[in-house]
């Protein structure tokens, strides 16, 4: 089947400064940019709350918030983050790229594609609303356990059906990803002949139709159980609190691997250009990649170690996720073959793609550790959890992104970025990220809990050195800001190939990418 | 603009979507302030439900025009079935979320809460001779609810099942006749269809009463009362939801808009209806009959 774009549609854009080509546009590269920067601002919101809970943090003793502002601090924070920040940047990605790395002219279902994204800027202005309502927002935390959560004030019905809006955002953007990919290759382009990039974020999209509407049902029931008389979660009426953890990690496993999954997409596809050697493994890192996304569900209540399970459910879930390692571990052994005996650079895009290696596996080794069920009756819910989630999610996650933007900066936007600027940023993220997050895992062991706004003297010094972190990570993103915007305006023209060895179908398209990619689908070798 | 036969249609920017988000965003809004008890949310949520209707017809009318005027080819048909495929696999996972809720109940916290396994000290220490049984004393240990009635698998839901199993049959016996290009016959099954699907609905609303009237079985009446009523609920939600596409899809056939090779709207309302239909088969199974 061949694929002509066809035209009800002009062949140049509006101009960019007309709201209207903003609000109604269907293309698919509009809508990528507007889920990146919508991203970018959730970024910063959620990062001053970070910044709120450092700020109480650098010293013991309760200073500059009231402990329940601190509580809501940390749960809006996470929200921000997983909900408003990497899941929409992966979207954005995922909208800008597969349409040009499978040859297809836009995505498959382009008005749905507008209304994933304007979705989200009702959601979280809902979301955020509740900061300033009767009780203060949500503090029960972003895993929403009653019966604390239950608790909650006026905020507690906003929190969820924002909720429900970002999930049907979620589904629908998801729902859009596997039909553009099963349906819209080129000619040619068979499924083992895609980037990795576009495999993992299949997989991504299979997980979130898959999850998403579990948590949706999860969080419906804490509604019902606290307006409509309800005993989901009620032990006295034949329910248990437990069952909701199990129904919420149920979607938070694999949501977890919907954060990672497109990141190793990105860096599969970095590692290459910049060793200048093909990705090693190919078939294996798909394989790798469905066994993982397989894993992800058999592995929920590797969080729930602590709440009482059988002992057959704690061996259960431990070896269950003691076995996503080695999916894991063939990855990351793949990327160090690629780069073995290859002619490396260490352009921005590269720098970050390796910090995400390395830090990326530092939280996979934590995971393992926690996922010893008889240790993690230590570890649990202190800030060693803290500290492995946010090498995943930093360093790893954002990195990622952050990587993803460096490399295909220049295709999007026509001209390169500074180099010198992009390696401070690297730099100064890089140490920064560690000086936050590193010391955390000594806090931790030493059994400093988390979600508390105060703590014992002992711990006094890692946390400042983490406060201090925090603030010079956050400053530094400024940067990166400043370095986006410069790009944009002006820069050196980038070739359409950009990088050397680059390949793949959207270097084969001009610098900037046309509005319309392949309005006839390219011949694939 | 006329199509070239094999090009796939991306639509011009469209203001439907953000019609939509403001349309929900009321609807939701005015939900969470009816529930934080304010005298105007429900009225707000009503706007913003009429708003959402009229998004609807407006989206899909659209769509109805365009594919009346022959701008969708065949891969724009495949994007559609692969939309509404993976659609209709998100609502299995939502339906799946309170199967798993009941199960849970059943198996776990009920038996665990009249002391089995590691049960034991939560039954000694707080629930002392509580002994949970399903389906008549499954309200918990507080007898949340007060004493209930369960509802039996024979009367009303027997027929039920027989209503919904036919209209599947009638559906099907439509679609035949849409293939087959009876128009007479497809009417007639369609109509039937629907009209199977409106008689549930009548059903389940009688079962409703009796069950608040007279068995003492409500909402609130423990974890049985719960899952009893969430998962029914939601089904017949689906149903309604499901009648009234296939309602719409009765108008269009009607106007003539099907072709017997070319049909995907009828076929889409069609697996919906499908689904709706399964998931009935597991709520007889496990919400009545085990
Ligand atoms: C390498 C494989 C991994 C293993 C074995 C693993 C294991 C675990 C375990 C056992 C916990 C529970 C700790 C506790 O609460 O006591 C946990 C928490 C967590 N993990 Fe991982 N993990 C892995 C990878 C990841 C990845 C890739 C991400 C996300 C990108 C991630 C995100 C999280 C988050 C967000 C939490 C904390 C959730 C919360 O309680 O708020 N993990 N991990
Ligand atoms: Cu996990």
């Amino acid at each position: 089947m061949s694929t002509v774009a066809a035209g009800d549609h002009h062949d140049h854009p509006e101009s960019p400064y007309s709201i209207k080509r903003w609000l109604f546009t269907t293309n698919h590269k509009d809508i990528g940019t507007l889920y990146l920067w919508f991203s970018f601002i959730m970024f910063l919101i959620g990062g001053v709350m970070a910044l709120v809970i450092r700020t109480e943090l650098f010293q013991p003793g309760l200073q500059f918030v009231d402990p329940q502002f601190f509580n809501s601090m940390t749960t809006m924070h996470a929200i921000m983050m997983i909900f408003g920040v990497v899941m929409p940047a992966f979207t954005g990605l995922a909208n800008w790229l597969i349409p040009m790395m499978i040859g297809a002219p836009d995505m498959a279902l382009p008005r749905m594609n507008n209304w994933s994204f304007w979705i989200l800027p009702f959601a979280f202005a809902m979301m955020l609303s509740t900061l300033f309502m009767d009780g203060g927002g949500p503090a029960g935390g972003w895993t929403l356990y009653p019966p604390l959560t239950l608790q909650t004030g006026d905020a507690l019905p906003f929190v969820i059906l924002s909720m429900h809006f970002m999930g049907l955002s979620s589904i629908m953007g998801a729902i859009n990803v596997v039909a553009t990919v099963l349906n819209m290759r080129a000619p040619g382009m068979t499924l083992m002949k895609m980037p990795l990039f576009v495999w993992t974020w299949l997989i991504t999209a299979y997980l979130l139709i898959a999850v998403m509407p579990v948590l949706a049902g999860g969080i419906t029931m804490l509604l019902t159980d606290k307006y409509f008389g309800t005993s989901f979660f009620n032990a006295a009426g034949g329910g248990d609190p437990v069952m909701f953890q199990h129904i919420f990690w149920f979607f938070g496993h694999p949501e977890v691997y919907i954060l990672i999954l497109p990141s190793f997409g990105v860096v599969s596809s970095i590692i290459p250009t910049f060793a200048r050697k093909p990705l090693f493994g190919y078939a294996s890192m798909v394989y790798a990649t469905g066994a993982i996304a397989f894993l992800s569900f058999i592995v929920w209540a590797h969080h729930m170690f602590t709440v009482g399970m059988p002992l057959a459910g704690e061996l259960f879930f431990m070896f269950a996720t003691m076995l996503i390692a080695v999916p894991t571990g063939v990855k990351v052994f793949n990327w160090i073959a690629t780069m073995w005996r290859g002619s490396m650079t260490f352009e921005t895009p590269m720098l970050f793609a390796l910090g995400f290696i390395v830090m990326f596996s530092i939280g996979g080794f934590s995971g393992l550790m926690l996922a010893l069920a008889p240790v993690d009756f230590q570890y649990h819910d202190t800030y060693f959890v803290v500290a492995h989630f946010h090498y995943v999610l930093v360093p790893g996650s954002i990195f990622a992104i952050i990587a993803a933007v460096y490399y295909w900066l220049p295709k999007w936007c026509g001209n390169m970025y500074s180099e010198g600027l992009g390696k401070t940023h690297f730099w100064l993220s890089t140490i920064f990220v560690n000086l936050t997050f590193f010391p955390m895992h000594f806090v931790g062991l030493a059994g400093m809990p988390r979600r508390i706004p105060d703590y014992a003297l002992q711990f006094s010094d890692y946390n400042m050195m983490a406060t201090i972190g925090a603030f010079g990570f956050g400053l530094s993103q400024l940067l990166f800001l400043v370095l986006v915007i410069k790009a944009i305006r002006s820069g050196n023209k980038a070739t359409s190939q950009v990088w050397e060895d680059a390949e793949g179908l959207e270097w084969t398209l001009p610098s900037p990418a046309p509005y319309h990619s392949f309005s006839t689908p390219p011949a694939i070798k | 603009m006329a199509q070239a036969e094999n090009s796939y249609y991306v639509p011009h920017g469209s203001h439907w979507p953000i019609f939509g988000s403001v349309a929900v965003c009321t609807l939701l809004v005015g939900m969470a302030n009816y529930l934080n008890g304010t005298s105007w949310g429900g009225n707000m949520a009503l706007v913003g439900f009429g708003l959402l209707v009229i998004m609807l017809f407006g989206w899909f009318g659209t769509v109805v025009k365009e594919s009346r005027a022959g701008l969708y080819n065949t891969q724009v048909d495949v994007s559609f079935r692969w939309g509404m495929f993976w659609f209709i696999f998100s609502e299995v996972m939502f339906f799946a979320a309170f199967f798993g809720a009941l199960f849970y109940a059943r198996n776990y916290s009920l038996p665990w809460l009249s002391g089995e396994g590691s049960g034991a000290m939560t039954n000694m220490f707080l629930y002392e001779g509580f002994e949970a049984s399903w389906p008549s004393a499954a309200n918990g240990p507080g007898n949340v609810g007060g004493e209930y009635k369960p509802m039996g698998a024979w009367g009303l839901p027997a027929i039920n099942t027989a209503l919904l199993l036919s209209s599947g049959v009638t559906l099907t016996w439509a679609h035949h006749a849409l293939k087959a290009g009876h128009r007479a016959q497809l009417i007639i099954g369609l109509f039937l269809t629907v009209a199977l699907g409106a008689i549930f609905m009548a059903c389940q609303v009688l079962e409703y009463k009796e069950a608040y009237e007279h068995y003492g079985l409500t909402l609130g009446s423990g974890i049985y009362g719960t899952t009893f009523f969430m998962l029914t609920g939601f089904h017949g939600f689906h149903v309604t939801i499901g009648a009234i596409i296939l309602a719409v899809i009765l108008f269009r056939c009607m106007s003539g808009h099907f072709s017997s090779d070319n049909h995907f709207g009828f076929e889409a309302a069609a697996w919906y209806w499908h689904f709706v239909d399964v998931v009935w088969l597991g709520l007889f199974v496990f919400v009545y009959l085990v």
